[in-house]
Order: C-alpha cells, then structure tokens, then sequence
C-alpha cells in the first residue's frame, strides 16, 4: 500500500518533454496564407475539440450565425489588422498589410492580465510562459474574458458536446460554464510534440524558447522587425509578428 | 375553594383550573403517523428485496487480447478498488497543475496519467463498469455527464 505522499512522488515529467525557460512564438506572416492559416485553426480546433456551432452532430441544434458570434468558442483565429493592432501611431499602412489576415491566439503574456484577476486560480502562469487553464476549478465567473486585451478566451454559455462532429477522444471535452483557451498545446509539449498549429503552419510559425540565445525564435527576432499586440497595455505579450 | 392569599402586592387569587386535552387532537395524530409512515418510507418499501451487487465486467477487447500473466491493472487490484478515486484525483492536479504527466507504479512501469487515454483505454466499456458502482450510489455524479 502507498504511504501519504508516496502517490505524488511517483508522478513525473515525461523525459521527452519540450521544455524551455520561457516560451514565445514568432508569425510569420510573410509565409502565412490563407490557406495555411485555415489549417492552422482547423487542427488547433479539431485537437482540442473545440466546437463549431454551425456544424452539430444533430442538424437540428445548428444555430444561425448572428447567435453562433454570441456562443463562439476559439482558440486561434484570424483578424484583420486594424482590429489586431488597434491603437498603432500610423497614420496610412502599406496596402499589402491592410488586406492581411493575422493568426491570433493567447499571446500567453509575461504579465497576464487574466491570471490576477482569477479568483479561483484556475488560470495561471507556469514557470516556463505558459498562461495554463485548469477546467476543475473554473467557476465561470468570466473575470479573465474581460481582463484579457486581446479576446483570447471564450466561454462555455452552452453545453459543447452536441457541436463536436467529430470528438478527439484523447483531449477532454469542456462542460458549459467554463472559460478556454489556447494552452500553447501543453499537451502535446509534455509529449515531446510541436504545437498542433506549429506543426500544420509549414514553418510560418514558430515556437522556442526565448531564454535561449541560440533558439530559432530568438534568431528571427534577431534578424527581422516583429511587432506585438497592445504593448502599451503592459502585459508583455509573446506572440511576435513579422510583418 | 382555598382562601385568597395576601401578599404586600395585593390580594393573589387561586390558579384557575385548566382543562388537560389537544386541540384538534385527531388531525394532529393523523398527521404525526402520516409524517412517520412517509419517512419511514424508503426503509420498509425495500424490506425483504434484495439488491443485486455491482459487476464490473473486466472483458473488453484490449483486456482480452493481453496475455495472461500481463492482465493486471496498473496498481494492485485492492488497491485500485478501494483507492482509485484518490489516485485520480491526484493525477487530475499533478498533471493539470505541475505537469507531470509519468506515473510508474509500484512495479516499475510508466504509465501516462490520464484518466481519457490510459484507464480507458483498457476500461472501454464504462456503462459496464464505471457505472456498475457509480451509478448505484451516486447516480447523478457519474463523472461525465451525457
């Protein structure tokens, strides 16, 4: 028989885990088309059974789009950029940036807005970036939704499970009541495995750590000029786009 | 009748008499044996029934298709009986919380804690044998609903 915390010392990280002092994500949107883009959130959502109120397992519970905005569940999207980068000095942006499509996701920030408002710390900083959920205790209270700057987090308002076509069953599905998000695939880190959108972006984006000096994150932050979302606001956000 | 008794207060007269019996006295002892039958209730309705124990059936496909000497759950079978929720509930906060994610059991083997891709993945037939206790005791904490 087990003694008292004998249970908790046998759990451990997998070897073969990715790990990194602080991780961050360059976008490429040089790389990134539409196309790309679409595959991107379409294996982000897929994997983490996300679901699509306009696509039910029963025709019946489809919803029409003006409600399918009210219910939206995403964790990575696209968005114009004037809605991304709202607050910009620019007075007139190059044509060929205004008609772009910015992959957005949790920017999982240095300083996250979300993780101090929480009252039940249910979303928290790891020690390595990565702004976490835990689904257990969200008690749906939606503080995070309207701390996060960037809209990052969506809530359950209805039970998801009916508008998930096709459930991977080897990622939990969310019950109604709860906020989620995108959790860099930390699922997939602990498995040794790229994020899905890393891994379907055909190396538009890139995930490393920002720690390391000879990362390939830190070698296109080297080499190109990045922007982020609302650095004025002061979460540090680790999302960096190459425009 | 008793002499009124004399006090410095005045004159106290003797305690009027008080007739000992229920008002409504029917309708209240109705009501007392209505309340104890409805009670009481649950426990007579099943005197004499017998409840059929739970049977976890343990002969799904991935636990037929292991060899004989492989067929053993990943801690003791004890263990996990009286233990399991324990166990769970720990991997659900290591792995969530800390990630850690490798559990090895007492015989030295790693097991991914997971609740979705490990236990189930033998234990594929939950109305068979999640339910066969869970839904006996607790029927509406099943752990996942619909």
């Amino acid at each position: 028989m087990l003694a008292p915390g004998e249970l908790e010392a046998k759990l451990a990280p997998n070897p073969k885990a990715l790990t990194a002092k602080r991780w961050a994500m360059v976008v490429d949107m040089r790389k990134l088309d539409e196309q790309t883009a679409e595959k991107c959130i379409e294996a982000c959502h897929r994997i983490h059974n996300v679901p699509d109120f306009e696509d039910p397992i029963d025709p019946k519970d489809k919803v029409d789009p003006a409600e399918k905005v009210r219910w939206e569940v995403k964790w990575i999207w696209k968005e114009k950029y004037e809605h991304a980068f709202p607050g910009q000095a620019e007075v007139a942006i190059p044509e060929k940036i205004h008609k772009l499509n910015f992959l957005l996701l949790c920017n999982h920030c240095d300083n996250p807005p979300c993780v101090r408002v929480c009252p039940t710390k249910a979303t928290w900083k790891r020690d390595d970036g990565v702004v976490m959920m835990d689904q257990h205790r969200c008690i749906g209270c939606r503080y995070c939704m309207a701390a996060c700057p960037y809209g990052a987090r969506s809530f359950n308002w209805r039970n998801p499970r009916p508008f998930i076509k096709s459930e991977d069953e080897s990622y939990p599905t969310r019950e109604i009541g709860v906020v989620e998000k995108c959790t860099l695939c930390a699922e997939r880190l602990a498995k040794g495995q790229l994020p899905a959108c890393v891994e379907a972006s055909k190396g538009a984006l890139t995930v490393g750590d920002l720690n390391d000096a000879k990362s390939k994150v830190r070698e296109l932050l080297r080499n190109n000029f990045t922007i982020r979302r609302k650095t004025q606001l002061g979460s540090n956000p680790q999302v960096y786009y190459i425009v | 009748m008793k002499e009124p008794v004399k006090s410095e207060f005045g004159t106290v007269g003797e305690k009027p008499k008080v007739e000992k019996k229920i008002y409504n006295r029917n309708l209240i002892l109705a009501g007392i044996i209505a309340f104890v039958v409805l009670i009481t209730f649950p426990i007579w309705n099943l005197q004499g029934k017998s409840v059929p124990p739970p049977d976890p059936k343990l002969d799904t496909p991935v636990i037929q298709k292991m060899p004989e000497k492989d067929r053993k759950c990943i801690e003791d079978k004890n263990y996990m009986r009286n233990y399991h929720m324990q166990m769970l509930d720990n991997w659900r906060n290591q792995v969530v919380r800390n990630g850690n994610r490798q559990y090895t059991s007492l015989s030295g083997k790693k097991y991914t804690a997971s609740l979705q891709n490990t236990c189930l993945e033998c234990h594929s037939n939950k109305s068979q044998f999640c339910d066969q206790c869970h839904l006996k005791c607790w029927p509406r904490a099943s752990w996942r609903p619909n």
